[in-house]
């Protein structure tokens, strides 16, 4: 309840700061269409859209979601979340809020590349719907955490995307390949190991980061 | 009657190869006004905020004892409520919905009448709608007061409480400092004569410094 209040304080500052929206919001439509732009008439392979869909993913998460912890820092709020809660409760709220913006991000993404790409054509949608769902919610923990770890650097920006490389990693190449059965239209039975590995990966850093955001959160 | 005390052992603080103090070993309990004094860039704020939890001393330990059973780091930001200048708000509400959203964060009941009888207390109540943007420096540093007051703390640390305010808001500290100070434990970080008169005990911090250290900055 206590993490649910703290969603709902970042949730109506964003309203009305828009901190994380518009840099998001700029950044899907920015990188479509240079995306439109560079293939021009060429009609592109079904697995290539696929591919390109998680770069967009990638490099939106990577604009908009570190929001969460370097707005607090910016603006010099960090020590009021302290004497507000404790470190599980912060981490939750904010992993919320995160979560939150990742599924409503992805969601206009998936929607307008569906609308923009003729070659983007899904043949299994329940299984890309399954990698999208347990993708989004690892996308969403990671960077809730490294958000958490570069709010105190002072190069934010630069460091942000190369500390979430090689974390989100294993996630991206593991949604690719998900995205590519989809496209093929195997079955979620066939897509099994795969699945299983997002969702392993998801309750890894899940319980990491809850262990480690009280050393992050301590100065 | 409830019982708060603070027990600082061996308290060491230094940043990178700056030592800031060494080895403050002092006992505090409810019911008395506790200074720590020393001039500009002395460490009373490091001090304060050590003595909070919000930063980790180098070395040394704080025990915080309610009702003689030890207080968990976790738990520590219930009891405490503290007041300074560089705590800082969030601008983009209102001072009522400040004090609603740290009183849900902490899982009080948002209770709009005490919020009033609060705001009275401060004079801020006919402000209580507009945002925290559009305050005086004064009147930002009445609704901390207000923040620091709410959830009924055992332990109130007030790093230069009077800063920013006027004699009439000077006053009105000093009087519920006294009142406060009947059944809480209160600390007063600063380097004002009149604040310091209101203490019990007074701590220089400066005392901590090691003399070679000291003698080394003059060189």
């Amino acid at each position: 309840m206590k993490s649910y209040s703290l969603f709902k304080k970042d949730w109506q500052s964003e309203l009305r700061t828009r901190y994380a929206i518009n840099a998001l919001a700029m950044f899907i439509l920015v990188t479509i269409s240079v995306i439109l732009f560079s293939i021009g008439q060429e009609r592109i392979s079904e697995y290539l859209t696929g591919g390109l869909l998680w770069v967009v993913i990638f490099f939106s998460a990577m604009s908009g979601l570190s929001r969460a912890f370097v707005s607090e820092e910016e603006r010099g709020t960090t020590m009021t979340l302290h004497l507000l809660a404790k470190p599980s409760t912060i981490f939750s709220g904010k992993l919320l809020f995160n979560v939150l913006l990742v599924y409503l991000m992805n969601f206009s993404i998936i929607v307008l590349y569906s609308l923009l790409f003729d070659s983007f054509i899904i043949a299994n949608w329940g299984l890309f719907f399954l990698a999208t769902f347990f993708g989004s919610f690892g996308i969403a923990v990671s960077s809730t955490i490294i958000a958490a770890i570069i709010s105190k650097a002072s190069a934010k920006g630069t460091l942000y995307p190369v500390l979430a490389f090689p974390i989100l990693l294993p996630l991206i190449l593991t949604l690719l390949e998900l995205t590519k059965f989809a496209i093929d239209g195997k079955t979620i039975t066939e897509a099994y190991v795969e699945l299983a590995v997002l969702i392993c990966y998801d309750v890894i850093m899940l319980s990491a980061s809850y262990m480690l955001f009280d050393f992050i959160w301590k100065d | 009657m409830s019982s708060y005390s603070l027990t600082l052992q061996n308290l060491t603080k230094s940043f990178g190869r700056r030592l800031i103090f060494k080895d403050i070993n002092a006992e505090f309990s409810s019911g008395n006004i506790y200074g720590f004094a020393g001039s500009n860039g002395s460490g009373k704020s490091t001090l304060a905020k050590i003595v909070s939890g919000v930063l980790s001393p180098s070395s040394g330990k704080v025990i915080h004892q309610f009702n003689e059973a030890e207080v968990i780091s976790e738990e520590l930001h219930k009891h405490i409520g503290f007041v300074s200048p560089y705590l800082i708000l969030y601008d983009e509400f209102s001072a009522e919905e400040n004090l609603l959203h740290s009183m849900s964060i902490r899982g009080l009941n948002p209770n709009k009448e005490k919020i009033k009888s609060f705001l009275d207390d401060f004079n801020l109540y006919d402000r209580r709608k507009d945002l925290l943007k559009g305050y005086s420096s004064g009147m930002k540093q009445r609704i901390k007061f207000i923040f620091a007051l709410i959830h009924n703390p055992s332990i109130l640390i007030f790093d230069e409480p009077t800063s920013n305010l006027d004699n009439k808001g000077k006053e009105v500290v000093y009087k519920l400092i006294e009142e406060e100070s009947k059944d809480k434990l209160i600390i007063l970080a600063s380097n004002e004569d009149s604040d310091l008169a209101l203490c019990k005990t007074t701590l220089h911090v400066e005392d901590y410094l090691q003399l070679e250290t000291r003698v080394k900055d003059k060189v």
